[in-house]
């Protein structure tokens, strides 16, 4: 049995971010399946969000009322409220750490505008902001090596829980195959989302809900589920992001007919409305027969920005259309569509980041989760964009502190090491044995087809069950699933398989929960119930696992300075 | 339809990797990764590689395409494809197969670790940001592209007969710091990038900004940090006392005094590096290819020292 103080699964930005600050005087783990310079923290462009006020007078007043009502209420305020006032402390501790940064003339960090925000709010490295802190902070964790250490391709598989307390976490060597328990005084989840449910997606391959159903299979209800986020500008087909600091740089958004429909959806803020309603916006001109050439295609025009300013600022998305599909921005527009982007919803953690089992916020000791993975919630029903480095930043950096607090007052729980690794081992076997049928690649891309076309930007009931109808039948001809590579030697099939069940799993829920919130608020729209009903819905949900399937319950909302108003941009 | 040539290992099943044909029908517009991942998903499930996001940032999915590294994510399979439509993959080279295309990066973040790879900052930090202008950034805007994916490193020159080298992407990631102004450890670091093994060990084949998916262009910084190292006055190295030498030599004579060089770059009271010298010397000399003892200028040398003057050295 392996033995570490804290471990820390996930090494994107909120992992590694929490790393630091617990390893000072433990023995301190983290884990990844990639490596975590690999992670898809980095592949975030356009910014992190503090009020810095380089470029305009702001304040974390501001901030915060853009946050809320970016996210249509269903934010806890008083969470939120801590996020904004920490921004501009750990903004400047990243510069501190080496993050490089762009500049204003006169040297401080330079800002930009982003949808939502309604001051240039975005602290950003030309377009690959996410890149540019990942490395900062991997840097941090070499300068450490002595107290941290990196397990890189390592996947993990299930939460060692005993009643409310977390005692470790079960583990396996990708490229070995060992299966191995890691006993700890506390976990940090930092496992990021799962936006690989879907066919059209930014998220890397490895975005595949691991974290948040290891917490649910655990008992751990998954709060908020339903609110997936659409970004504008996926790449056509392929869904990889271009980032919204295209926007926030002056680009325009155009249908079929050349023109920028956002003033028809968003007159004031135009192509800077946030994401759920530029996505809305776009979906609409398409199944209006708008979209370009009479696909669903909206193209993304750069080309009055000029290819000096493109080169400064937008230097990579403009690289990623020049070798992804041969258009230049400089020269023509990009051909975009939205894409499946972030989970607002996750493991319900407090303000600390400290895991939640229920609405009374009872905890689960020794367990925290920041980043992604988490909801905390204060993104509420639709997260702005350069909202969530900052939040991996911010809450990873209270996981690490709550995980550190928390190790002094216990030591190690007994584990039952042959329990729990014989679990795993029989999930191993029970796939490499399965005298199966089904390709496990048709059933993984039925379940991406069906969620892009039934649990999208718009949902209606009738398309939300055949969606879960569909899903459990996926789920049933997954068990009956054929493997070909049998080996133990850095076997990467069978790790897609176990994360496919992950995703069927994740599916499942997030479309449930799509069906049971019959109102439309952020980026849950239901075309059956377009307004929002404050009435019956200003709630969190929580999904929980039980004998009979799943049971949706309610966790009040957290309101203190901004009562829910009309949202309009 | 494309023949895909695949280098398959599995020291599990095998001892010696051997190559496998898969074909596929392509569309125009997939990428490498799309159809390595077609082979995987529905032809031979235990094709292993590496990949994580698809969008040419988080630099897993580097192999071999027909001989050289690239980023299977960030290419399209139309412009690979040979003219007998087939592509040739293999893992990335000057590290150990573990199985198929992965490959243990064990040895390159060794290096990477070996160059202080983190700010060593100047004083205590501001209670706000450091300050740093544009043109300061500008420094190491580039070298902070790099994505870590080894291609580089992979198809490296001096790596492929040299461990000890440090390798171009390390060194890149050094320059990230040598020229960063929030940084005070300039000289310790050009120092120690100027033994054996560092910057002048770099034989400036130029191979690693080929190879390069971003613009971090590793041998381009190598340059930069020579050029640091020099101003810093760390000369006293072979490397060093090569590139004065060979610019000396062209300055004066408009060509490379071939018997002063090695004697100037090794230094005059290095007895045991001119002892060393000797054996080379004495069969040059047998074999009648040593350069002329009286070393003479070109014609045209005027015009060699006008270039040096407008360049300002």
């Amino acid at each position: 049995m392996i033995k570490h103080d804290v471990v820390i699964v996930g090494s994107g930005l909120a992992g590694m971010r929490a790393a630091l600050e617990v390893c000072e005087g433990l023995d301190v783990a983290i884990l990844s399946k990639v490596y975590p310079s690999r992670s898809h923290s980095g592949a975030a462009q356009g910014g992190i969000a503090a009020s810095l006020g380089n470029s305009e007078p702001d304040s974390w007043e501001e901030h915060l009322y853009d946050t809320v009502k970016g996210g249509d209420f269903l934010n806890d305020q008083d969470a939120a409220e801590e996020y904004v006032k920490a921004a501009p402390r750990v903004i400047y501790e990243l510069e501190h750490f080496g993050c490089v940064f762009s500049r204003t003339p006169d040297g401080k960090i330079a800002q930009r505008s982003f949808g939502g925000h309604s001051k240039p709010r975005a602290c950003f490295s030309a377009d690959r902001t996410g890149h540019a802190i990942l490395h900062a902070l991997h840097e941090q964790l070499l300068k450490r090596s002595k107290s941290i250490k990196i397990y890189s391709e390592w996947y993990m598989h299930s939460l060692v829980l005993d009643g409310d307390r977390c005692n470790g976490i079960v583990v396996s060597d990708i490229r070995t195959g060992a299966v191995e328990v890691m006993q700890a005084r506390a976990v940090i989840f930092a496992t990021g989302g799962y936006g690989r449910v879907f066919n059209i997606t930014s998220n890397a391959f490895a975005s595949t809900a691991d974290g948040v159903m290891a917490a649910y299979r655990a008992g751990i209800p998954i709060e908020d589920a339903e609110f997936v986020q659409y970004h504008p500008s996926g790449l056509y087909r392929q869904g990889i992001l271009f980032s919204e600091a295209a926007r926030g740089e002056g680009g325009y958004l155009l249908n079929g007919e050349g023109e920028r429909f956002m003033e028809k959806y968003a007159p004031s803020r135009m192509e800077l409305a946030p994401r759920d309603i530029v996505a809305r916006a776009e979906q609409s001109e398409m199944d209006a027969g708008r979209g370009v050439d009479e696909k669903d295609i909206i193209h993304l025009d750069l080309r009055h920005l000029g290819e000096a300013r493109i080169m400064e600022r937008l230097p990579q998305i403009r690289q990623l259309g020049i070798d992804f599909i041969g258009v230049d921005c400089v020269k023509d527009p990009l051909p975009i569509q939205p894409t499946a982007h972030y989970s607002m919803g996750g493991i319900p953690t407090d303000k600390f980041g400290q895991v939640i089992f229920d609405a009374e916020g009872t905890h689960v000791r020794g367990f925290f989760a920041a980043g992604e993975c988490s909801c905390v919630s204060v993104h509420g029903a639709n997260r702005l964009g350069t909202n969530s480095l900052l939040e991996a930043v911010v809450f990873g950096e209270r996981a690490g502190r709550g995980a550190l607090e928390y190790v002094k007052t216990v030591g190690h729980a007994p584990v039952n090491e042959s329990h729990e690794k014989t679990k795993v081992l029989e999930q191993f076997e029970g796939i490499f044995q399965r005298d199966g049928k089904e390709s496990y690649n048709d059933i993984r891309k039925e379940m991406k087809t069906i969620m892009t076309e039934k649990c999208s930007v718009f949902r209606d009931e009738e398309q939300l069950k055949v969606c879960i109808d569909t899903i459990k039948k996926l789920q049933e001809r997954y068990k009956n699933g054929k493997i070909t590579d049998k080996g133990k030697l850095f076997n990467t099939e069978i790790y897609e398989i176990l994360e496919l069940g992950n995703m069927l799993g994740m599916a499942e829920i997030i479309a449930n929960g799509a069906l049971n919130r019959k109102e439309s608020r952020g980026g849950h729209y239901r075309t059956d119930y377009p307004k929002r009903d404050d009435e019956n819905f200003l709630k969190h949900s929580l999904t929980y696992k039980t004998d009979k399937g799943m049971e949706i319950k309610y966790k009040p909302v957290v309101i203190t300075k901004h009562q829910p108003a009309e949202r309009t941009y | 339809m494309i023949t895909f040539k695949i280098k398959r290992y599995n020291p599990e099943k095998q001892a010696e990797p051997y190559f496998e044909e898969f074909q596929l029908d392509v569309q125009d517009d997939l990428t490498l990764l799309d159809c390595m991942n077609e082979i995987k998903w529905t032809l031979d499930g235990s094709l292993t590689y590496r990949m994580s996001c698809r969008s040419a940032i988080c630099g897993s999915c580097a192999v071999k395409a027909n001989g050289h590294a690239i980023l299977a994510c960030q290419r399209q399979v139309r412009h690979l494809v040979k003219d007998d439509d087939t592509i040739v993959l293999e893992p990335l080279g000057n590290m150990k197969p573990i199985k198929d295309l992965a490959v243990d990066f064990k040895p390159f973040w060794e290096k990477i670790d070996k160059v202080k790879p983190y700010l060593q900052p100047k004083q205590k930090a501001p209670e706000k940001e450091r300050i740093q202008s544009p043109e300061q950034f500008k420094f190491i805007d580039d070298s902070s592209t790099c994505i870590m994916c080894g291609a580089c490193y992979s198809d490296c020159d001096v790596l492929e007969v040299d461990d000890n080298f440090l390798g171009p992407a390390a060194l890149a990631k050094a320059q990230r710091f040598v020229q960063d102004s929030r940084d005070e450890k300039t000289l310790e670091r050009v120092k120690e990038l100027s033994k054996p093994g560092g910057i002048w060990d770099c034989t400036h084949c130029a191979e690693c900004v080929e190879r390069c998916p971003k613009p971090a262009r590793p041998f381009d910084r190598i340059k930069e940090i020579m050029t640091v190292a020099l101003e810093q006055g760390v000369t006293n190295n072979n490397g060093a006392r090569h590139a004065l030498s060979f610019a000396k030599s062209v300055k004066s004579s408009g060509r490379l005094n071939e018997n002063i060089i090695p004697v100037e770059s090794v230094g005059f009271f290095n007895f045991k590096g001119l002892f060393d010298l000797l054996p080379v010397g004495l069969r040059m000399f047998f074999k009648g290819k040593n350069p002329p003892i009286l070393h003479k200028s070109i014609d045209e040398v005027e015009d060699v020292k006008r270039i040096y003057r407008e360049l300002n050295e």
